[in-house]
């Protein structure tokens, strides 16, 4: 019987609407979203200087938090993510980035898995075409 | 066996193993800053710590790096929680207290942790020469690239970061620093932001 109440209770409760919030500007509310969503995508490409491979939106590391603050602080004041991320390459290095940038011996890091891949796949081919089939058990 | 295909699996190996032997021979930790060479970035923090004689300020006063333009600032980043602050704090001290008659100002600044906690550690250790100043959002620590404590950076006369040096640091080394810096001729160049 209390489980029926509960049921009852639960399907009335998720009927009602759900709550409004009140906004005084509904473009403020789609930029502060907008603006979010930016930091967040940046935030995300940023390491976490007290972490083992984190990025500062996935750190919860006190610095990590007030570099992601700074983060949404810099865009809200106007600077593009490019501009933001510059800032922080400024202070930490190209190490900041969790993605190096795809130029100069950055390239290695990009092109070596593709010609590690490309070259594994040759061997396996000249493999199978000159012993394909050759060590196969016969079958009786 | 086929030498030949043994020595074509060995060649295409080795550069992967010298890839992975290089690997080892760095430390991961030892992250090279861009700063020393571009103008050290300024900040207004408060005192925490007084510190003594001639080096005292008053506590809850501000302190900007621009109010020492001109003059080598040493500004060393630390916490009541760190064990290697404990190693280099008698040095830092010693060596402050030496140079302040040579206009090197010393500051101690505080990373991530209470400034009450700060105090009480100051006072466990037996004092400091030189004055603290609290960075409660951490804003100065980033603006310094900082990734640890203790950190310390060596300020020149010419308002640009001139080093930084990552752990503990020693008399030898203090010394050495603060006497090339304060025997460098004033810089003709404009330092890069």
């Amino acid at each position: 019987m209390t489980s029926l109440l509960g049921a009852l209770w639960l399907a009335l409760a998720l009927q009602q609407p759900a709550p409004q919030v009140p906004t005084i500007d509904g473009s403020k509310t789609a930029r502060d979203s907008a603006l979010d969503r930016t930091a967040r995508e940046v935030s995300s490409g940023l390491r976490c200087p007290v972490c083992q491979g984190l990025s500062i939106q996935d750190s919860p590391a006190d610095l990590a938090v007030e570099m992601k603050h700074l983060v949404r602080e810099q865009l809200a004041a106007g600077k593009t993510p490019d501009e933001v991320r510059a800032y922080f390459i400024g202070k930490y290095g190209e190490w900041v980035l969790l993605a190096p940038e795809p130029s100069g011996f950055n390239l290695v890091v990009y092109l070596l898995p593709i010609g590690l891949v490309i070259g594994g796949a040759v061997i396996v081919f000249t493999f199978v075409r000159r012993h394909g089939g050759a060590h196969l058990p016969t079958e009786r | 066996m086929n030498w030949r295909r043994a020595s074509i699996a060995g060649a295409a190996a080795l550069p992967i193993i010298a890839l992975l032997a290089y690997g080892t021979t760095r430390d991961p930790k030892a992250i090279a800053s861009p700063l020393p060479g571009r103008t050290a970035p300024d900040f207004a923090l408060s005192v925490i710590a007084q510190g003594e004689a001639a080096q005292q300020r008053v506590e809850g006063d501000t302190i900007t790096l621009s109010q020492f333009a001109g003059q080598v600032v040493v500004l060393n980043f630390w916490a009541s929680w760190c064990l290697a602050c404990r190693d280099e704090h008698r040095a830092l001290s010693d060596v402050a207290e030496a140079y302040v008659d040579r206009g090197v100002k010393f500051f101690g600044v505080l990373y991530d942790d209470a400034p009450q906690n700060g105090r009480r550690w100051i006072e466990e250790m037996g004092g400091q020469s030189y004055p603290s100043v609290d960075d409660p959002r951490k804003r100065t620590a980033i603006d310094y690239g900082l990734y640890g404590v203790p950190e310390t950076f060596f300020i020149g006369k010419d308002g640009r970061v001139a080093y930084k040096h990552i752990g503990p640091v020693t008399d030898a080394l203090l010394v050495f620093k603060l006497d090339s810096l304060l025997a460098a001729p004033p810089s003709k160049t404009p330092a890069s932001p």
